[in-house]
C-alpha cells in the first residue's frame, strides 16, 4: 500500500510550516507523528499534495511544569508523556491514559499533539483533555489565539482549528484531585468501545469537585457538567455514583458500529463511567 | 514531486540513495539495501513484522515515509547478531523455541531489544505489555516471553560479571 505522490516539506520552525500552509491551502497538511495520517494516506482515504513533517521544529517540543501550570509542546510523543517523571507527579491522569493508547511503537511516534487536533471522535486525549479542562494554543498568520478543549470539537473531523493554523501547544491547571482514565478496548492498538476520564476532589467528607468526559461516545469528545453536578455536594456513595453515571450516559450519542449497536455500547458506557468515578473517588 | 536524496545509516552502514518521498521505510530498507529482515506483514501498522529500531526508538517502518527517515539512525536484526555470533536475544529465542515459522522474529527481537535497553529487569507482566504491538500467530506468545526474560537474565548476568 503506497500513497499518491506528494511534496515533502519539513520546515524548521513554525514560520515555515505556516508559509507552505498559506501558500498550498486546502492541498497542505501538517504531519506530527504520522500514526493516524499516514494510514490514512496509503489507504488512499486522504490525499495530501503537500505534505509539512512537524518533527524538525524545536519549539514544538518539551514539557514544562511552572507551579501547577503545565504545558505540553504539541509535538510531545505519546512515549515522552509516560516517560515524564515530572509530568506523572504533577497531572498522572495524562501518564495513566496515555500507556492504554495503541501499543509501544506507535507511542514512540504517536503525539500528543495530534491526538488533539485530528478530530477523530476515537482519540483518548480530547477527552482527557476536556475533563483537565486544558486550552489550545493555535498559532496562524494573523497571530496566536487560545481555544478551551471543551470548545474546540465541533464533529468528527472537525475542529474550532482553521486550516492555516497550526496547533502549538497544551496547557493546564495541574490539581492533586483523584484521578482515573478507563477505557475498554477490544485489542491491543483498537480505539475505545466507551472510555472514561475522571478528575475528583473531596472537601471534608463531601465531594468538593469533579469533572467527568467521555471518549468515543459521540462523534466528539463529551465533557458531562450534569455529571460532575451529581457527585459535588454528594459523600460518593453507590446512590451519588449511579446518579453521576445516568447523567454522564444522557449526554452521549453513540453510533453502532463494528464495537457493537448503540445498546451495548451504553452498556459498556456505563460500566466504564461507574468504574471511573469510583476509582478516581479511591484515589482522592 | 520527483524523488529526493535521503541518508540513513542502517546497523552502523551510512547509505544515499534517491527516493520518491512516499515509499515506506520498510520497502526502501527490503528492495533498495537489500535488508530484508523486516518483514512486510499487515502493512496498517498492527503486526509489527517489520519493526526496526529508528533513533534509538521502535517504529513500524510500514508507517514511516523515506524522507521522514533522512538523517536516521537505523538498527534492523541484522545489526543484532550474525549467524556464526548470535545476540543473547536470537540465541535465547532459539533455546526456548520463541519462534516457529519465524516470520514474526525480526520485529519481535528487535522490539525485544529496546525494551530491555529501557528495562533491563522486566517482569512478565512487562515484557507482555512491552511486546504487545507485535503479533506472533504461531507460538501463543508464552515461549517468546519466556526466551525474553531468560535473554534479560543473562544480560544481567554477563553485565555483572563484567563489573
Amino acid at each position: 500500500m503506497i500513497p499518491s505522490r506528494f511534496e515533502y516539506y519539513r520546515p524548521d520552525d513554525i514560520r515555515g510550516a505556516l508559509a507552505v500552509l498559506n501558500e498550498h491551502g486546502d492541498d497542505a497538511r501538517v504531519m506530527a507523528g504520522g500514526h493516524s495520517l499516514i494510514p490514512m494516506m496509503k489507504l488512499r482515504m486522504a490525499e495530501v499534495p503537500h505534505l509539512i513533517d512537524l518533527q524538525g521544529i524545536a519549539e514544538l517540543r518539551g514539557i514544562a511544569i511552572d507551579g501547577a501550570e503545565i504545558s505540553i509542546g504539541a509535538m510531545t510523543t505519546q512515549h515522552d508523556l509516560i516517560a515524564h517523571a515530572g509530568l506523572a507527579d504533577a497531572a498522572p491522569i495524562l501518564r495513566e491514559a496515555a500507556l492504554q493508547i495503541a501499543d509501544p511503537q506507535v507511542r514512540y511516534m504517536g503525539t500528543v499533539g495530534g491526538n488533539v487536533a485530528n478530530g477523530d471522535p476515537g482519540n483518548d486525549m480530547p477527552g482527557l483533555m476536556q475533563c483537565l479542562d486544558a486550552r489550545f494554543e493555535l498559532v496562524g498568520a494573523d497571530g496566536t489565539r487560545e481555544v478551551a478543549a471543551r470548545d474546540f470539537y465541533e464533529a468528527a473531523y472537525m475542529t474550532a482549528r482553521d486550516d492555516e493554523e497550526l496547533l502549538t501547544r497544551i496547557r493546564f491547571t495541574a490539581t492533586g484531585a483523584g484521578y482515573a482514565y478507563e477505557k475498554q478496548k477490544r485489542k491491543i492498538g483498537d480505539y475505545a468501545t466507551a472510555a472514561c476520564a475522571a478528575l475528583i476532589s473531596r472537601d471534608g467528607d463531601r465531594i468538593g469537585s469533579a469533572s467527568v468526559a467521555m471518549t468515543n461516545l459521540s462523534d466528539v469528545p463529551v465533557w458531562s457538567q450534569a455529571a460532575g453536578d451529581a457527585l459535588v455536594g454528594s459523600t460518593g456513595d453507590a446512590a451519588a455514583i449511579k446518579a453521576a453515571t445516568d447523567a454522564a450516559l444522557a449526554d452521549i450519542d453513540p453510533t453502532g458500529d463494528n464495537r457493537g449497536p448503540v445498546e451495548f455500547k451504553k452498556h459498556v458506557a456505563g460500566i466504564i463511567i461507574s468504574r471511573a468515578i469510583a476509582r478516581a473517588l479511591s484515589r482522592a | 514531486m520527483g524523488k529526493q536524496i535521503v541518508k540513513l545509516t542502517v546497523n552502523g552502514e551510512e547509505h544515499e540513495l534517491l527516493a520518491e518521498p512516499r515509499e515506506l521505510l520498510i520497502h526502501v530498507l527490503r528492495e533498495k539495501l537489500n535488508i530484508t529482515g523486516p518483514h512486510v506483514g499487515c502493512e496498517t501498522s498492527h503486526c509489527g513484522a517489520c519493526t526496526v529500531d529508528m533513533n534509538g526508538r521502535s517504529v513500524k517502518s510500514c508507517t514511516v515515509f523515506a524522507a521522514q527517515a533522512d538523517g536516521a539512525e537505523i538498527t534492523t536484526v541484522e545489526g543484532l547478531g550474525t549467524p556464526d555470533n548470535l545476540h543473547v536475544l536470537q540465541e535465547m529465542f532459539k533455546e526456548h523455541h520463541g519462534l516457529q515459522c519465524g516470520f514474526c522474529t525480526p520485529g519481535m527481537i528487535t522490539r525485544a531489544h529496546r525494551l530491555l535497553q529501557e528495562n533491563p529487569n522486566p517482569t512478565e507482566e512487562e515484557v507482555r505489555f512491552g511486546m504487545a504491538g507485535n503479533i506472533c500467530r504461531c507460538t501463543g506468545y508464552q515461549n517468546i516471553v519466556k526466551s525474553i526474560l531468560a535473554a534479560a537474565a543473562e544480560l544481567n548476568a554477563a553485565r555483572e560479571a563484567a563489573q
